[in-house]
């Protein structure tokens, strides 16, 4: 008779059905939002995809940007992005992994590790411009002159936050018992945390290098003013070089519609590169943690 | 530590000189890597202070010669070198409490739909759908949004809010205007959907953190899922959800690229959201470059320190508040 009893009752009670309304109203609007959330990701791959496709081409891959009105490719850009990244994943990497090595191993507690990682978290969300600035002032002007080198710099600092914070992560989740056995069997500290602390931890870190390859693939602010953008082929360090954000930025503002058509396809290959690279990331987080 | 674990085995075993030669180059190395480590620590505190410090140095000719009417002046005129931060500050701001004021209810949604509502099947596969928005490079809203998105505003929103608020007295002002398609609204729009995977991420794992048996205990009393969100989730992350929400505020702040497409760089403050406008990373993405003389330069720096600082205190405040709820969890 209890079972029923409520059944029988809510109709005759205008404030349990109120209740009932309201909350079928709130979990409509959640589910709504969800659904907006993933129309947004939907629009922009759709249009990237309906857009780029139609320019992808050998040429694209095998020449450089060409003067409006002519055949062209990206190559240089494609070439000059490769080379900025992978020096700035080169500076960024060690100093990410040796800072999160100190905060995770040696200063879990102090005072040094809190601080650094209360400013490394700022670090990771601070707008990418000002770093740009900031290496527009050091290295820009001391040089005299843009450079590929001041790029792969701007982007080795956007890279040290993100490498900082998944190693120190992810050495906090290898078991204390590792590094005790190995200690007990008198091994220096240092020796413990290269051959078992890195090993034990080794996926999520390669995790981190990959997000962090995937944040500064994109990124186009911090190169305006460092790298500038060269026209044509050029792996010289010491010279402007081109990047496929910023020549996307460059293309898709210019009247011409070769231009425009070329920014989409840029568009369309760095969107699926970071892409690629932030669901590999995830895979192998995940699958590590099996 | 590290130095008695290894003296006892020297003082115990007297070492033959092979020994000896052995433990001194583990002693080395081990010292090397920990001072190796530190210095890597102490790096990532020189780049905030480089930045920080090389900012004010390039921002210092633009400060000392207009003073506190930089910050109050509307002007921005390179013929004339009179510089004022106005224009970019308001643009800035508005631009970024737009997409906040979408964002934040959106998120906090998708965060409810993701934590109680959706099928655990789908867990996954949505959370990370939602992520990946963040992973798409702000370039690439920047295109979308001044060739497709503007376009479509211009077309349905716009006219659509300048026809409704026309004859409403505050409302008029605000949606003032012809509909360009790009201007502050826009922007705000652009910034709303780029900061909605912040939102909702760090929602869902502050939702994650109630204790089961306080939710139990409220459906146990009769609650619907609304009132245990409402009365049991949502008071017990509060801080949690305020560091969500200033994390994303931090961002929009300082997000350059997809505003740059779309905010119309004009330095002047209009009454109307559609109007063009300016934001301070817009401002210098766009002139930078092209900024001749040391006072435009400086002036432009000046800006970049603006930003710094606001978003600084935002993404601390963000991280202070998160700091509190992972405390309130410890203890």
């Amino acid at each position: 008779m209890s079972l029923m009893a409520p059944v029988a009752h809510s109709a005759s009670r205008p404030r349990y059905m109120r209740r009932r309304r309201l909350n079928l109203v709130m979990m409509s609007l959640s589910l709504a939002a969800a659904a907006f959330g993933l129309l947004w990701l939907l629009a922009i791959l759709s249009t990237l995809v309906f857009k780029g496709v139609g320019g992808l081409s050998l040429d694209v891959f095998a020449q450089s940007t060409p003067p409006p009105g002519s055949q062209g490719g990206l190559l240089n850009a494609i070439v000059g992005s490769l080379i900025m990244t992978a020096i700035g994943v080169a500076l960024g990497t060690p100093i990410g992994i040796l800072a999160g090595t100190y905060m995770a191993e040696y200063g879990r507690h102090n005072r040094l590790t809190m601080t650094v990682r209360f400013i490394n978290d700022i670090l990771l969300s601070a707008p990418s411009i000002v770093v740009g600035l900031f290496v527009y002032e050091v290295v820009v002007i001391r040089m005299g002159h843009f450079s590929g080198i001041a790029g792969a710099l701007a982007l080795a600092i956007l890279v040290v936050p993100v490498v900082v914070r998944t190693t120190e992560d992810m050495l906090n989740l290898v078991p204390n018992q590792l590094r005790e056995a190995a200690s007990a069997l008198g091994l220096p500290r240092a020796i413990v945390i290269q051959r078992i602390a890195y090993r034990a931890a080794r996926a999520g870190m390669i995790t981190g290098v990959l997000l962090a390859i995937a944040r500064v693939s994109g990124e186009t602010a911090p190169l305006l003013f460092t790298a500038l953008n060269n026209q044509f082929w050029s792996s010289d360090l010491n010279a402007p070089m081109s990047s496929l954000p910023v020549v996307i930025f460059q293309f898709a503002l210019s009247p011409y519609t070769d231009w425009q058509q070329l920014a989409w396809t840029g568009a369309l290959l760095v969107t699926f590169a970071v892409l690629a690279l932030s669901i590999a990331a995830r895979a192998l987080a995940a699958g590590s943690r099996k | 530590m590290t130095d008695a674990s290894l003296q006892a085995p020297t003082l115990l075993l007297q070492p033959d000189a092979a020994r000896a030669g052995r433990l001194r180059s583990f002693r080395l190395k081990d010292n090397v890597f920990r001072h190796l480590t530190r210095a890597s620590a102490v790096t990532v505190l020189g780049i905030l202070g480089g930045v920080i410090l090389a900012l004010v140095i390039g921002a210092w000719l633009a400060l000392s010669t207009f003073g506190i009417d930089f910050f109050t002046t509307e002007s921005w005129n390179p013929v004339t070198e009179k510089f004022g931060a106005l224009a970019p500050i308001y643009g800035t701001l508005a631009t970024s409490l737009i997409a906040m004021l979408i964002a934040v209810p959106v998120g906090l949604g998708i965060a409810i739909f993701l934590t109680e509502l959706c099928p655990p099947v789908l867990r996954r596969p949505v959370g990370v759908a939602i992520e990946l928005l963040a992973g798409i490079p702000s370039i690439i809203y920047g295109i979308w949004g001044l060739f497709v998105f503007a376009p479509f505003l211009q077309a349905t929103l716009q006219p659509f809010l300048i026809g409704t608020f026309g004859s409403v007295p505050v409302l008029s002002t605000i949606f003032a205007g012809p509909p360009y398609g790009i201007g502050i609204l826009t922007a705000g729009l652009i910034l709303a959907i780029m900061v909605l995977p912040f939102v909702t991420s760090v929602s869902r794992d502050v939702f994650e953190t109630v204790p089961a048996v306080l939710k139990e205990a409220a459906y146990g009393i009769g609650c619907t899922r609304w009132e245990v969100i409402r009365r049991i989730v949502i008071p017990y992350t509060r801080v949690g959800l305020v560091g969500g929400v200033m994390l994303g505020l931090g961002r929009a702040l300082g997000e350059t690229m997809a505003v740059t497409f779309v905010i119309g760089n004009a330095h002047r403050i209009s009454g109307s959201i559609l109007a063009p406008g300016t934001t301070i990373s817009a401002s210098i993405a766009n002139e930078f470059t092209e900024a001749v003389g040391d006072l435009y330069t400086s002036s432009l720096i000046a800006l970049g320190l603006i930003l710094f600082i606001i978003t600084f205190i935002v993404l601390a405040i963000a991280r202070l508040m998160l700091l509190r709820l992972e405390r309130q969890q410890g203890s």
